[in-house]
């Protein structure tokens, strides 16, 4: 019979906390960064929020972009942005920004563009978002990731100790702003994708910290007297290899994805990849720091879970430590 | 745990069974399906997907609320001089309908009239000599639902006549309606057509009136000044007219309209009901040789002088139509007026051609994240490697007869979830496997070793995954379109990803284990 190949050594002793300076700099200074720039460049907002029209169309010979260019910005509908799709010269994406007025100036300027395009042209995709509907959306979008987050940490204070439920929700807020940061400072489309994204990125990245904390709660119970930092450092390698081989079959889903899935699902899986990355991140150098600022209690039989077996509680073979 | 109650197994084979038996159709040929039960049907695809339009609107409730107090200042109107009573300032204020009596003996009696007027919804107050006509909350309530329910009524029928088919219309948040039109890549048509209110009223043309005294405002009470639709003046200015505010026919007493000819012209035949056709028997009858406007939306279609009474409940509108106007008349005529505008909110078209590129490119992702992972998954445990994935193709075929079964609809980010569901659902068995490498590091006995990475991985697997979860349900509830669709995937992927990592993987090692009893574990 075959065994796997072990991808990550079995006894791995890597100091993660003793980086942890070195690591919540950089932390620190991405969120910096993106608060920066959010600051001074905002998000670049699809129309989902912004409002507007987005036109995806397909010409019968390679499209003149200079010519449709002229056209377009004739009719007095601001600026309207044209850009090339795809390899074949013949998608051509146009994008009219939210024009003044209620939802049936809109409606009047997608008129205006199909008649300018005239005949000829396929549409392949017609959007259309007024005003009323693109604040909404917005509202909506972000009830539900600040929602998300405070579920989250109330499930997790439930399951384990507020201690656990305020590093988690520390984390998560880290993975927000770091991918709405990279959103901003690339200045990527931001839409209702993108908030879908976060909220994947959300549930993945709680996932990742739950199973370190799940480790740490477990390690509490057995060794009494390992000092906190040395005990976050043996959960932390002993679960690397889980860590190591989900990060990477996720990995490998999004990144088939964000390769060959195609240019509508492009920054969705963008942010996903990014989101993975991060939220395996700060599972380690958000949540963990936190834990051991907070200061963790460490009698905590009677919370024992049922399923947990006593037998675990108890002194393992090769761990003299854990007899205290 | 290393043994299986035999209902257990049972049921782990049956919910695989129940998942091939839902997922059976995707693999078939469209023309296949159709034979099938009505329970067995393939997934069906979003619009992103299949290519067809999404239309949001909104009806203008307000818009009925104003016409109700403007009708309710001319039945005021009408009583009041039918009862001799002389008032000042009648008009709508505020929400209100507000009207002066200046005499004081008329001023117990007016009220009286107006009290009588709508009971059970309007409350009267009395100031001085002035009286308010209010609405209630309820009525008004009443009436912005009424005029929601008739309008998605009246949408269905327009939509209906225009023969597109599987189209879906629903109520969405109070003063909404969802338009799904499958299939159509160029929604103008429909949108022509539901954009328009389609109210058509019958007026007598009010002869008495200057009409250059009205252009200047001044246009005698009673009556209101209205444009033609088509009829020009020579400067190219819409011809005005000068016409009673009384509706004498209004149009939903129509039973039929057809486009037709008239003296080679395309026209509208239509024919009224009983009740209507006695009331245009009667208009006309007292009116020959005036003339009667013919209004659609507020515009005058065409004002024929009556030359004889009409009583046979049938007529034809004139105008200058095209012969798709004259069609597209008589068929908003007959699926009857919306009860106040509609607005497009917002409007997504997929083509036919983006939808097939779509489900190209995420069929391919998918096919390709799963080869990934399933080889990632024999590389990284072996034996056991291989045990997870087959639970992995049990765990997508369920989702995929879930999705089928619950009648979900599956969208291109849904297809984004099933490829993060296939990275994350071996995260189960990766977190078991793991465990069990360690406790056998640890010395444990093989079986002793299965049986506590289960046990220990369960925990936080179950604490992992609800989370998670929480996010699906999330996006779902706040979400719209394609992006429920994502949270419908996401969500069932979680829980059936847990069904397969837990159940059906463990039943595999677990039947390996008594099968071969082996002294050391491939893994």
């Amino acid at each position: 019979m075959f065994r796997g190949i072990r991808f990550v050594p079995t006894d791995t002793k890597i100091d993660f906390i003793g980086k942890r300076v070195i690591a919540m700099a950089l932390s620190g200074l991405l969120i910096l960064v993106s608060l920066g720039s959010l600051a001074v460049q905002g998000l670049n907002f699809g129309i989902d929020f912004a409002g507007g029209i987005l036109v995806e169309v397909r010409t019968e010979q390679q499209a003149d972009l200079a010519g449709m260019r002229g056209t377009l910005n004739n009719l007095g509908l601001g600026e309207v942005s044209i850009t090339r799709l795809g390899d074949s010269g013949r998608d051509v994406m146009i994008r009219v920004p939210k024009q003044p007025g209620e939802e049936e100036a809109q409606m009047a300027a997608l008129n205006a563009v199909k008649d300018a395009l005239g005949e000829g042209v396929e549409y392949r995709r017609t959007e259309l978002v007024g005003p009323k509907v693109g604040d909404e959306l917005m509202t909506d979008g972000a009830m539900a990731v600040g929602i998300a987050l405070l579920v989250i940490a109330a499930y997790i204070w439930f399951r384990f100790e507020w201690q656990f439920a305020m590093g988690a929700l520390v984390a998560l807020m880290h993975d927000i702003i770091a991918t709405i940061g990279i959103f901003s400072i690339l200045q990527l489309d931001f839409d209702l994708t993108t908030v879908a994204a976060l909220l994947t990125i959300a549930g993945y990245s709680i996932n990742d910290t739950v199973v370190n904390y799940d480790r740490v709660r477990e390690n509490l119970r057995k060794y009494k007297l390992l000092p906190l930092p040395d005990l976050i450092n043996k959960s932390l390698n002993q679960v690397l290899s889980r860590t190591i081989l989900t990060s990477g079959t996720t990995l490998l889903a999004v990144l088939a994805i964000l390769i060959f899935g195609g240019p509508v699902l492009r920054g969705f899986a963008f942010a996903l990849t990014w989101g993975i990355v991060i939220g395996t991140w700060s599972s380690i150098y958000v949540g963990m720091p936190i834990l051991l600022y907070t200061g963790v209690r460490r009698d905590t039989e009677e919370e024992d879970i049922p399923g947990v077996n006593a037998e675990q509680a108890q002194p393992g073979g090769e761990q003299p430590e854990s007899k205290g | 745990m290393l043994y299986f109650a035999k209902w257990k197994i049972g049921l782990i084979l049956s919910v695989i069974l129940a998942g091939l038996v839902f997922a059976f159709p995707n693999v078939l040929p469209s023309s296949a399906t159709d034979d099938l039960p009505e329970w067995l049907t393939p997934v069906n695809l979003g619009l992103d997907l299949q290519g067809g339009s999404h239309l949001l609107l909104e009806v203008e409730t307000d818009a009925v609320i104003e016409e109700q107090l403007t009708n309710l200042v001319e039945t005021v109107r009408a009583r009041f001089r039918e009862a001799r009573i002389r008032y000042r300032d009648l008009g709508v204020e505020g929400g209100s309908v507000t009207v002066r009596v200046p005499e004081a003996e008329d001023r117990d009696e007016g009220e009286s009239i107006l009290r009588d007027l709508e009971p059970e919804a309007t409350t009267v107050d009395r100031e001085e000599g002035r009286f308010i006509v209010s609405y209630t909350e309820e009525a008004l309530t009443e009436r912005r639902i009424n005029a929601v329910t008739q309008s998605i009524e009246i949408v269905r029928r327009r939509v209906d006549e225009t023969g597109t088919r599987e189209a879906s219309i629903q109520r969405q948040g109070e003063e909404r309606i969802i338009v799904e039109l499958p299939g159509i890549d160029d929604p103008e048509r429909v949108k022509e057509l539901i954009g328009r209110t389609a109210k058509l009223t019958f007026h007598m043309v009010d002869h008495d009136a200057d009409i250059q005294e009205a252009m200047r405002g001044r246009v005698p009470p009673g009556s209101m000044l209205l444009d033609a639709q088509d009829e020009t003046t020579t400067q190219g200015q819409p011809i005005p007219y000068v016409v009673q505010r009384r509706v004498n026919v209004s149009g939903d007493r129509l039973t039929d309209a057809q486009p037709s000819f008239q003296n080679g012209q395309p026209v509208v035949s239509f024919r009224f009901d009983a009740a209507g056709a006695r009331q245009f028997g009667n208009v006309t009858t007292d009116n020959v040789g005036r003339q009667l406007a013919i209004v659609l939306d507020n515009k005058v279609i065409s004002a024929p002088r009556i030359n004889e009474p009409i009583i046979g409940g049938s007529g034809v509108i004139t105008g200058q139509f095209s012969v798709q106007e004259a069609q597209d008349l008589a068929l908003l005529l007959r699926a009857g007026a919306l009860p106040a505008p509609l607005t497009v909110l917002e409007e997504r078209t997929v083509g036919p051609g983006l939808g097939a590129d779509s489900i190209e490119a995420g069929a391919l992702a998918s096919l390709l994240g799963l080869v990934l992972v399933v080889v990632f998954m024999v590389i990284a445990y072996g034996l056991f490697g291989v045990f997870a994935n087959i639970a992995l193709l049990a765990n997508l075929t369920i989702l995929l007869g879930a999705l089928s079964g619950l009648g979900a609809t599956l969208t291109l980010p849904g297809i984004a979830g099933i490829v993060l569901t296939v990275g994350m659902a071996v995260d189960a068995n990766v977190l078991i496997y793991e465990r069990i490498r360690e406790e056998i590091r640890n010395g444990r006995t093989v079986q002793n070793a299965i049986e506590t990475g289960y046990r220990s991985a369960m925990v936080t697997i179950l604490d992992s995954n609800v989370t998670t979860l929480v996010a699906a349900v999330l996006l779902f509830a706040f979400g719209s379109g394609p992006v429920k669709g994502f949270a419908v995937t996401l969500g069932i992927g979680i829980v059936t990803s847990m069904f397969t990592a837990i159940m059906v993987n463990r039943l595999m090692v677990v039947t390996y284990i008594r099968r071969t009893r082996p002294k050391t574990l491939p893994i």
